[in-house]
């Protein structure tokens, strides 16, 4: 056993509202540079959507992640003799089109332009070659279904659902989407890192962060195409590629990486799971459930043996500490209520994912057809009250049924195609609502909050420890950062008695474009 | 004309050779972050594929081929005692020439009219392709020109070559070349010189390690085992991992 510890995350994708706040953070602190103005470390899409770049789950465009190989995986459209063969011309390579062009705005014209008939207007310019533009896209022109027929209609999670059905989520009545944030996966088993012909990424042992070294990076570009969640950049000026770093210098100072920590709808979770890295491979390759398989990985950090290995491993006490604190741990493990996204791609990811309950949980039904088609406005054609839009719990498990969004479509998101995994999640966050209604409003009774619970395996003890970290978590429950222990990390970089007397530590070499 | 010889075929060489040494080795210590192909695939992604890919295949195999003749003058002769393998090798090389030379065509036009590329491209990135373009230019004219290329730069060239490297430099035959193989062998070690300015660095740290190492890498602080291990003598520098 080879115990290691993983700085991983939980969005509860209940709660996201769609702001951007986080992208937004994440924007002002890493990518604000030349070069990196189209790159979005942290973007929050609209679901159903194609997303940025455009379309990046669609694997038979991108050919990113893993795919299986008999008994083994093998990745899709790099690796050893694919990445050196394609090196000159890398064919599945996202370009800037696929993201889109960053551009500003000619604001000095709108000032110094000479007096005139027509008033001065600051025209959009390319920040890659400074000519006018126009602005065809953006790195969330989807967002709340906008352009629904360019955008949401192009969702390659849409491939699972029969024609019927696709048709049934864009009728505008039944129309419905949810926010999906985010950020690298910084994955277990990373196709970027296998990617990489210079070996320049690397997954650091202590807390799991995916990483690109800037000085050993020479632009092969092979990371883009075999990172399947296309979260790695390629800087097009300095030519060296790019990706969120989890905000490691704020983790090593104990404070929450800056999406996380500008988290407006407080979706956010962070902490540290303890895993068995000998089983990475096997686990990757496996046949079956693969997120079952991906959770039976993550181990128990109660587990009197495993604090044991994970000591003899090296792992810190303190880091231990912070597993069994572990919010993560809890949603993922404890609970199963989080998800990742798309285990099919054979990366393990470490993001994970609370599936949303509205608008998956609302269903909408139609009392009385003729009574409704008298009472209808002829000309505003507002649907009154008889169209019942239905969040009532009068029959329990009925409305999971009766979606009105596909479980087909979040199981292609989240589960690999199982319904089933997804709808006992859905089951489950219902389950709380249920009992804590029962709780605190009174008007349900406890038979049947009862049923809910043994229904969903809860116990309300659980029930109320998932409300409490859903709802009122304080910020120190929502990131348990362990330390960094910096005292070993500082040496990673310099010696300190070698730079006594300098200007300081890191880059002592500017980051510009080499000859 | 003495002096001219003296300073293409002697004086430029040792001057690209210790510029190159030097200069690479400065620039991969001292400037790792620009150690980088510079790729612009991201930026247009089409036209360089029918400029790239014809281009370094076949520079990389003229290359090696040069390399052989020089390193291994006796096999390339072998090789050729027979008509129809040197009209193979002969045939087959200047194919490839023709196709580096239309593939670096296509580059030169697409960088000079593609905006997104022009916005990362410098000067020197043009001086390099232009004289690239010549030097194949020239490459292809010996070959058609002064046949057989193969037979004589093993048994005339290699020796010279080999001159430079023994510190005792022998310039008669060179000397008495026609001018266009004067040149392109002169402008060769132009190229050897330019290769610390230029992004030319990248054929230096082409990834084959990346053919031997494993797929995953994973980093740490400190050599953890060796840390913990009470046998492990103190050092000013703990023991890394990587």
């Amino acid at each position: 056993m080879d115990i290691r510890s993983q700085v991983s995350m939980v969005f509860h994708l209940d709660k996201c509202i769609g702001c951007h706040t986080c992208s937004i953070a994440c924007k002002n602190i890493w990518t604000d540079r030349k070069g990196a103005e189209y790159m979005w470390w942290n973007n929050v899409e609209t679901k159903p959507g194609t997303g940025y770049p455009t379309k990046w789950e669609d694997q038979g465009i991108y050919k990113g992640g893993w795919e299986k190989n008999g008994d083994s995986i093998s990745l899709k459209g790099a690796g050893k003799f694919k990445g050196l063969f394609n090196i000159f011309h890398n064919p599945h390579l996202p370009v800037l089109d696929d993201y889109y062009e960053p551009w500003t705005y000619k604001y000095t014209d709108l000032i110094e332009s000479p007096e005139g008939d027509d008033q001065p207007t600051a025209r959009p310019v390319s920040l890659i070659t400074g000519k006018p533009i126009d602005i065809k896209s953006g790195p969330n022109w989807d967002d709340d279904l906008s352009g629904s027929p360019d955008y949401a209609r192009q969702d390659p999670n849409l491939e699972s659902l029969s024609p019927g059905e696709r048709e049934a989520m864009f009728q505008l009545e039944r129309m419905a989407f949810y926010y999906l944030p985010r950020i690298c996966n910084h994955c277990l088993n990373p196709a970027c890192v296998a990617s990489c012909p210079s070996g320049a990424i690397y997954k650091r042992g202590e807390d799991g962060v995916v990483l690109i070294n800037q000085k050993v990076c020479r632009a092969w570009r092979m990371c883009v195409t075999a990172c399947p969640y296309k979260k790695s950049y390629y800087n097009w000026s300095t030519g060296k590629s790019e990706k969120c770093i989890l905000c490691y210098p704020r983790l090593e100072a104990g404070l929450a990486p800056a999406c996380m920590h500008s988290c407006v709808g407080r979706i956010r979770y962070l902490g540290v799971m303890l895993y068995d890295a000998d089983k990475v491979q096997e686990i990757a390759a496996s046949d079956g459930d693969l997120v079952q398989n991906q959770l039976d990985m993550i181990l128990n950090p109660f587990d009197e043996e495993i604090i044991k290995a994970a000591k003899a491993n090296g792992v810190a006490d303190s880091t231990i500490k912070a597993a069994q604190n572990s919010p993560v741990y809890k949603f993922v493990k404890e609970w199963g209520i989080a998800l990742p996204l798309h285990p099919e791609f054979r990366t393990l990811p470490m993001l994970f994912y609370v599936p949303p309950l509205l608008p998956v949980m609302a269903s909408i039904s139609e009392k009385n057809n003729k009574a409704q088609s008298e009472q209808l406005d002829p000309i505003a054609k507002f649907w009154d009250d008889q169209w019942l839009y239905d969040t009532s719990t009068e029959e329990i498990w009925g409305s999971v049924d009766q979606v009105r969004f596909p479980m087909k479509y979040m199981a292609s998101l989240f589960t690999n195609g199982d319904e089933e995994k997804v709808k006992d999640v859905i089951r489950k966050l219902m389950a709380v609502r249920i009992h804590r209604r029962g709780k605190t409003v009174g008007d349900i009774d406890s038979v049947k909050v009862e049923k809910v619970l043994s229904d969903t395996r809860m116990s309300a003890d659980t029930a109320d420890e998932i409300y409490y970290l859903t709802s009122l978590a304080k910020f120190d429950d929502r990131f348990v950062i362990p330390p960094a222990h910096r005292e070993q990390a500082f040496e990673m970089l310099e010696h300190t008695s070698d730079m006594k007397g300098a200007t300081g530590f890191g880059f002592k070499e500017a980051p510009s474009r080499g000859m | 004309m003495t002096w001219l010889y003296n300073f293409l075929f002697i004086a430029l060489p040792y001057v690209a050779l210790t510029v190159f040494l030097i200069g690479t080795i400065y620039r991969y210590r001292g400037t790792k972050f620009k150690f980088s192909s510079l790729s612009s695939e991201f930026l247009e992604g089409k036209k360089l594929f029918w400029g790239s890919v014809p281009f370094h295949w076949s520079i990389i195999i003229l290359f090696f081929q040069h390399l052989t003749a020089f390193l291994l003058p006796d096999a390339i002769l072998l090789w050729n005692a027979q008509p129809l393998r040197l009209l193979i090798l002969e045939v087959s090389s200047f194919i490839l020439g023709i196709t580096a030379f239309v593939g670096l065509f296509f580059l030169i036009f697409r960088r000079t009219t593609t905006s997104r590329v022009r916005a990362v491209t410098t000067s020197m990135d043009l001086i390099l392709e232009g004289i690239l373009f010549i030097q194949i230019f020239l490459g292809l004219w010996v070959a058609y020109g002064y046949r057989w290329g193969s037979s004589w730069f093993a048994s005339a060239l290699s020796p010279y070559l080999k001159s430079i490297f023994y510190l005792n430099p022998q310039i008669d035959v060179v000397a008495a070349a026609p001018l266009v193989i004067q040149l392109h062998i002169a402008l060769a070690f132009v190229i050897v010189l330019l290769v610390p300015f230029t992004r030319l660095v990248h054929l230096l740290v082409y990834p084959l390690a990346y053919l031997w190492r494993p797929y995953q890498r994973v980093m740490w602080y400190w050599n953890k085992d060796k840390i913990r291990n009470p046998k492990t003598p103190w050092t000013l520098f703990p023991p890394k991992n990587n």
